[in-house]
């Protein structure tokens, strides 16, 4: 199994597939890639050899935000926004919804799952 | 949808007028303003402004961080006070 950048380990699927296992390379920068390197992006990625396994990983380690890098960039963006008290800041510390979504139903992915309070109306009722 | 970039930073006329003069006396007192939609430029880092939140004026200090957003995200126009008998769960 050929190994790029840290611990992605992609394996026998087509290149451009196999390349957006690593954190931060999606459909476009994966063909994107490709194109660079003049790679055919259908080849399956087992048949890489060592040298265009190198030019990858240096394209991607001087060209993108990959992985840890790219974790700690968001993170960062989000801890300013605590920092700073802004309203998305705020959203963020209390684990709401950021972008405005409604919060009476759903927002379960930001909410987590349902704490069920006694008494409450439930979805049905209210309508 | 963002702004288009060609506009640039919608600033409230009056506000940076205020702000214009403040720096020209030396910077000082905060500057009571409704302008929630208003971008925080650069030349607002620095100064004090107390933001309208539809009831009173939040104090916010502007710093170097902020400029880009707008004022009223800094002055949260709703107040929660948690639901009926639950109890509060630890927030940061």
């Amino acid at each position: 199994m050929p190994r790029i950048v840290g611990v992605d380990i992609p394996d026998n699927k087509a290149t451009f597939v196999s390349l957006q296992y690593v954190h931060g390379v999606g459909k476009r920068s994966a063909l994107r890639l490709c194109e660079a390197l003049g790679l055919d992006p259908t080849r399956p990625a087992r048949e890489l050899n060592d040298e265009e396994l190198a030019r990858l990983a240096s394209l991607l380690e001087s060209q993108y935000v990959v992985e840890g890098n790219l974790r700690r960039q968001v993170q960062q963006n989000i801890a300013r926004l605590k920092e700073i008290a802004c309203y998305r800041g705020l959203r963020h510390r209390r684990g709401l919804p950021v972008r405005g979504q409604r919060t009476k139903t759903n927002a379960r992915t930001r909410k987590g799952p349902r704490k069920t309070v006694a008494g409450k109306k439930s979805v049905k009722e209210l309508r | 949808m963002g702004r288009s970039l060609k506009k640039g930073p919608y600033v409230d006329e009056r506000l940076f007028q205020r702000v214009s003069a403040l720096e020209q006396t030396g910077r000082k007192e905060p500057l009571k303003t409704w302008a929630r939609r208003s971008d925080i430029v650069p030349e607002f880092v620095g100064h004090t402004f107390l933001v309208h939140n539809g009831k009173t004026f939040v104090r916010v200090y502007v710093t170097e961080e902020m400029v880009g957003h707008k004022l009223g995200e800094f002055a949260p126009t709703r107040v929660f006070r948690g639901h009926s008998g639950v109890k509060a769960p630890a927030a940061s």
